[in-house]
C-alpha cells in the first residue's frame, strides 16, 4: 500500500547538499512528490521539505535512514498529520473576459487567494493552502481555461513551540533520535 | 583521529599545497599511491620533500586498489592521489569497490583553476558529482583556506563509523594560493555523529534471546574484521558455544581450524553454513549485510529464525532483513558487552544442533576437484599455496571462480590477511591490492591468487611492484576463459560459450610478461610440478613473482545456489543437491 509523507531535512548550506539528496532518491528507487527548499532562522542551515510516495513503512524508514547517512543532513523529522500545518502555493493563470471577471474574482475571494495581475483577457490568482482546497480552487478555475500553473512544493512546520533547530535537543545527538 | 594530535596551534604561511602535505604528515600518513598531471602539480612538488612515501602507480585504478589493499591489512586509512578529469575518473572502480566493501580511504584529486570550473576546461570533470553515489563524503575544494580542515574531516569520516572512501577535489590554484596553516583545524559536522556505543538493554535482551533458542547461529560478516572484533567474536563463541558462518569478507574473522567455524555461506557457500542459517531458528548477525549473494532469494532466507542484528549503520538493519532485536554500534564493544551479558543467563545445550552441523560438514566437504595425475585442478593449487605459505601470509585474490575457490581452500587463521572484493566485485583487485597490502606489512608474505582474465587487467601494477621493491607473488590460474561467467554459460546458456574464450593458451606468454614487468615467471602445466614452483616462487623475496598455473577450463565452483532461487536449492555439485536428514534435529 503506498502513501504519502511529509519529510522535513534539516541541511547545512553547502552546495551540491540538494544533488546529493536528489542523487540519493534517484539511485534508490525512492519517488520524490514535491520539494521545497530555502533558508532557515539560523544561517547555515537549509531546510528541505520532502513530500515522498514510498511502497511500506519499511520503505520510508529506509529513505529516513539513507538521508541521515549524508553528512550534510543534520536532521529529519517526518511531518506527522494532524501535528504539522502544511501549505502550498499556486499561482494560476485564468482566461478571463469582461463577463467571467468577477465570477472568477469572487471565487478566488471564497478561498482567500489575491488576483495579482490582470490583462484584458486574463487574471493571475496566487492562493495558498493545503493540497485539498487548492485541488478545489483549481477544480472550480477549469471551467474558465486554465492557461497556466506554476505551483510550490508543500512546506511544513510542526505544531507547537518546539522548533527543528532547537540547540537543546541539537546537542543531544539528534541522529540517535531518528535512527530508531 | 584529528584530535589526537597534540601539536601546538600555531600560524605559518604555506601554499595551498604544502598545508595539504603537511595535514597528511601530521595525521600520520605514511604512503600514498598516485600518479601526477596538470591539475594536482602543486601538490607533487611539497611531496617531493615530504615524509610521506609516495609510490607512482601506472594507472590511478592502481592507486585506489593499492590504497584499499594498505588499509585493509593495517587498518589505517589509505590515501590516492590523482589528477584531474581521466585522472579523477580513474579512481572511481577503486571508490565503488572501497564503499561497497567499507574501506577507509581518501582520495585526492586536483581540479581546474576555481575559475575555470564548469567551462569544460581542459580535464575538467565533475568528479565530485560522478563520484556522489560511490563515496561515504566528498569535498570540493576552492579555497586554500579550508584545505587542512578538508582534509582532517576526509580523515576523520573515512576511519569512523561505518569506514568508507572521501573523496578531496582540489582546484589547482588553491593549491597553489598562500595560506596562514594551523593545526589542529577545527572539525565542523554537526551532521555527522555515529552510534558507535551499542545499548545496553538490546544487548541483554540478546543474551535472553540466545538463552531461549534452540538453533542458534553466528552471522559474521566484514564489519568484525573492520572493528578488530575477532577476538570478541571468539570469546562469545567459545563460551557459548555457538555455532559459526563467515561471510566471503569475514574470512578470519574466526580461524578456520575452530570445530564451530562452519565456513563461508551464500550462494557458493559451504553446505554445513547455507543449511545452518536455512534451518536456524535465530541468527545473530554482526557487521553483516544481508547481500543478497548470503541470502539467495530473500523470502525464502532462513525462514523460521528470529534476527538479532548488530551493525554500526543503523540503515542496513531492517534494509535486506527484517530485524527481531536491532543493535546500532560498533560490533566489537557489541561481542564485549555480550560476553558479559551471556554470563547472566542459562545458556541451554546446543549439541545436538552442532552435531546436526557437524554431520553436514562431514558428508558434504567442499568439491575439490577430480583428481587427475595429468590436469591441474584449481582447488589444488590454492590449497597448496595457502598450506605452502602459512597462516602469517596474505591473500588476496581478484574476482570470479579461482576467488571462490580461494575463500574455501586457503586456510585463513587470523583477521586483515584476507582481501578481496566483495560487493563491487572488481576484476583486477588482486595485482594492486596485492601491492598495497606488502607495503602496508613488508614483513609478511603476500600471495595474489588471480584468475587470467582478472590479471590481464591491472598487471602493468607489477611494474610499479618491481621498481619500488614490493616483492609481492601472484598466481594465475589460467583456464584460458573467464571462468565464472563460463560456468554460468554451461549451467544456464546451453554451453553457449559467448565472449568468455580468452584464448589464454595463445596470448599472452605469462611467463615472458612476468620477466618483462620485471618479475620472476614461473610456470606448472603438470600436477607433479605444483608444489615445486610454489617453493621456488617462496624463495624470491627480491622481486615479484608470477606463477601461472596451467588448469582445466572445465573446472567448476561447488557448491552453487543457482542465483534468484532459495538457499534450500543448493547443489553440491551438478544435479547433485544434499540429504539434509533433518530427523536429527
Amino acid at each position: 500500500m503506498s502513501s504519502i509523507h511529509t519529510l522535513s531535512v534539516l541541511v547545512e548550506d553547502k552546495p551540491g547538499v540538494l544533488a546529493r539528496i536528489a542523487g540519493l532518491f534517484a539511485r534508490r528507487g525512492f519517488n520524490i512528490e514535491s520539494l521545497a527548499v530555502g533558508p532557515t532562522e539560523r544561517e547555515g542551515y537549509s531546510r528541505i521539505t520532502l513530500v515522498a510516495v514510498t511502497e511500506s513503512p519499511e520503505q520510508v524508514e529506509q529513505i529516513v535512514k539513507q538521508l541521515n547517512k549524508l553528512v550534510e543532513v543534520i536532521r529529519i523529522t517526518e511531518m506527522e498529520k494532524g501535528a504539522a500545518v502544511r501549505r502550498e502555493l499556486i499561482l494560476v493563470k485564468v482566461k478571463a473576459d469582461p463577463v467571467s471577471r468577477g465570477e472568477i474574482v469572487q471565487l478566488t475571494e471564497m478561498f482567500r487567494g489575491h488576483v495579482i495581475d490582470v490583462s484584458a483577457d486574463s487574471l493571475t490568482i496566487e492562493a495558498t493552502g493545503g493540497y485539498g482546497k487548492l485541488r478545489a480552487l483549481l477544480e472550480l478555475l477549469e471551467p474558465y481555461g486554465v492557461r497556466e500553473l506554476v505551483q510550490s512544493g508543500s512546506v511544513a512546520l510542526g505544531r507547537g513551540a518546539r522548533a527543528m533547530t532547537d540547540r537543546s535537543k541539537h546537542d543531544r545527538s539528534p541522529k540517535a533520535d531518528r535512527a530508531k | 583521529m584529528a584530535n589526537q594530535l597534540e601539536s601546538p596551534p600555531k600560524t605559518v604561511t604555506l601554499t595551498g599545497a604544502q598545508a595539504l602535505v603537511r595535514s597528511l604528515e601530521l595525521l600520520g600518513v605514511e604512503v600514498a599511491f598516485g600518479i601526477p598531471g596538470g591539475a594536482i602539480l602543486p601538490l607533487f612538488d611539497p611531496l617531493f620533500d615530504s615524509s610521506i612515501r609516495h609510490i607512482l602507480t601506472r594507472h590511478e585504478q592502481g592507486a585506489a586498489h593499492a590504497a584499499e589493499g594498505y588499509a585493509q591489512v593495517t587498518g589505517r586509512v589509505g590515501v590516492c592521489i590523482a589528477t584531474s578529469g581521466p585522472g579523477a575518473t580513474n579512481l572511481v572502480t577503486g571508490l565503488a569497490d572501497a564503499y561497497m566493501d567499507s574501506v577507509p580511504m581518501v582520495a585526492i584529486t586536483g581540479q581546474v583553476n576555481s575559475t575555470a570550473i564548469g567551462t569544460d576546461a581542459f580535464q575538467e570533470a565533475d568528479i565530485r558529482g560522478i563520484s556522489f553515489p560511490i563515496t561515504k563524503h566528498s569535498f570540493l575544494v576552492t579555497d586554500p583556506a579550508r584545505i587542512a580542515q578538508a582534509v582532517a574531516e576526509a580523515f576523520h569520516i573515512a576511519a569512523t563509523g561505518r569506514p568508507g572512501p572521501v573523496l578531496i577535489d582540489v582546484a589547482k590554484d588553491a593549491l597553489a594560493s598562500p595560506v596562514e596553516f594551523s593545526w589542529p583545524p577545527q572539525i565542523e559536522l554537526p551532521g555527522y555523529r555515529p552510534t558507535v556505543k551499542p545499548h545496553f538493554r538490546q544487548i541483554r535482551e540478546a543474551a535472553a534471546l540466545i538463552a531461549a533458542a534452540r538453533r542458534p547461529v553466528v552471522l559474521a560478516g566484514g564489519g568484525v574484521v573492520k572493528a578488530d572484533a575477532a577476538a570478541a567474536l571468539a570469546k562469545v563463541v567459545d563460551l557459548a558455544q555457538l555455532p559459526v558462518v563467515t561471510t566471503l569478507m569475514a574470512r578470519g574473522a574466526l580461524p578456520d581450524s575452530h570445530p564451530l567455524n562452519y565456513g563461508m555461506p551464500g550462494m557458493h557457500g559451504t553446505v554445513a553454513a547455507v543449511g545452518a542459517l536455512q534451518r536456524a531458528d535465530l541468527l545473530i548477525a554482526i557487521g553483516s549485510r544481508f547481500d543478497d549473494r548470503v541470502t539467495g532469494k530473500l523470502s525464502s532466507f532462513a525462514p523460521v529464525a528470529k534476527v538479532i542484528h548488530c551493525d554500526i549503520d543503523p540503515a542496513e538493519i531492517g534494509k535486506n532483513r527484517t530485524a527481531d532485536l536491532p543493535i546500532v554500534g560498533d560490533c566489537r564493544l557489541m561481542l564485549e558487552e555480550l560476553v558479559e551479558r551471556l554470563g547472566d543467563v542459562d545458556l541451554p545445550d546446543w549439541s545436538q544442533w552442532r552435531g546436526y552441523l557437524d554431520g553436514l560438514r562431514q558428508r558434504y566437504p567442499t568439491w575439490a576437484g577430480d583428481p587427475d595425475d595429468t590436469v591441474i585442478q584449481p582447488q589444488e593449487v590454492i590449497r597448496r599455496i595457502g598450506q605452502l605459505a602459512g597462516p602469517d601470509a596474505i591473500f588476496v585474490t581478484g574476482v570470479g571462480q579461482h576467488q571462490m575457490w580461494s575463500a574455501h581452500f586457503v586456510p585463513l587463521e587470523r583477521p586483515r590477511r584476507w582481501l578481496t572484493s566483495g560487493g563491487a566485485g572488481t576484476m583486477g583487485y588482486c595485482v594492486p591490492a596485492a601491492l598495497g597490502a606488502k607495503v602496508g606489512r613488508p614483513d609478511q608474505v603476500v600471495w595474489g591468487i588471480d584468475g587470467d582474465g582478472c590479471f590481464q587487467m591491472t598487471n602493468q601494477e607489477l611494474v610499479t611492484c618491481a621498481l619500488n621493491g614490493i616483492p609481492i607473488k601472484i598466481a594465475v590460474i589460467n583456464n584460458q576463459s573467464l571462468g565464472m561467467v563460463r560456468q554460468w554459460q554451461t549451467l544456464f546458456y546451453g554451453q553457449r560459450y559467448s565472449a568468455t574464450d580468452l584464448q589464454t593458451d595463445r596470448l599472452p606468454d605469462f611467463v615472458k610478461l612476468a620477466e618483462a614487468l620485471g618479475c620472476v615467471g614461473l610456470r606448472a602445466e603438470r600436477p607433479d610440478q605444483v608444489d615445486q614452483v610454489i617453493e621456488q616462487a617462496m624463495a624470491v623475496d627480491d622481486r615479484p613473482v608470477v606463477v601461472e598455473f596451467i588448469v582445466s577450463k572445465d573446472a567448476m565452483v561447488w557448491p552453487m545456489v543457482a542465483a534468484g532461487t532459495s538457499n534450500d536449492e543448493i547443489m553440491i555439485a551438478r544435479d547433485m543437491a544434499p540429504e539434509w536428514e533433518e530427523d536429527d534435529l
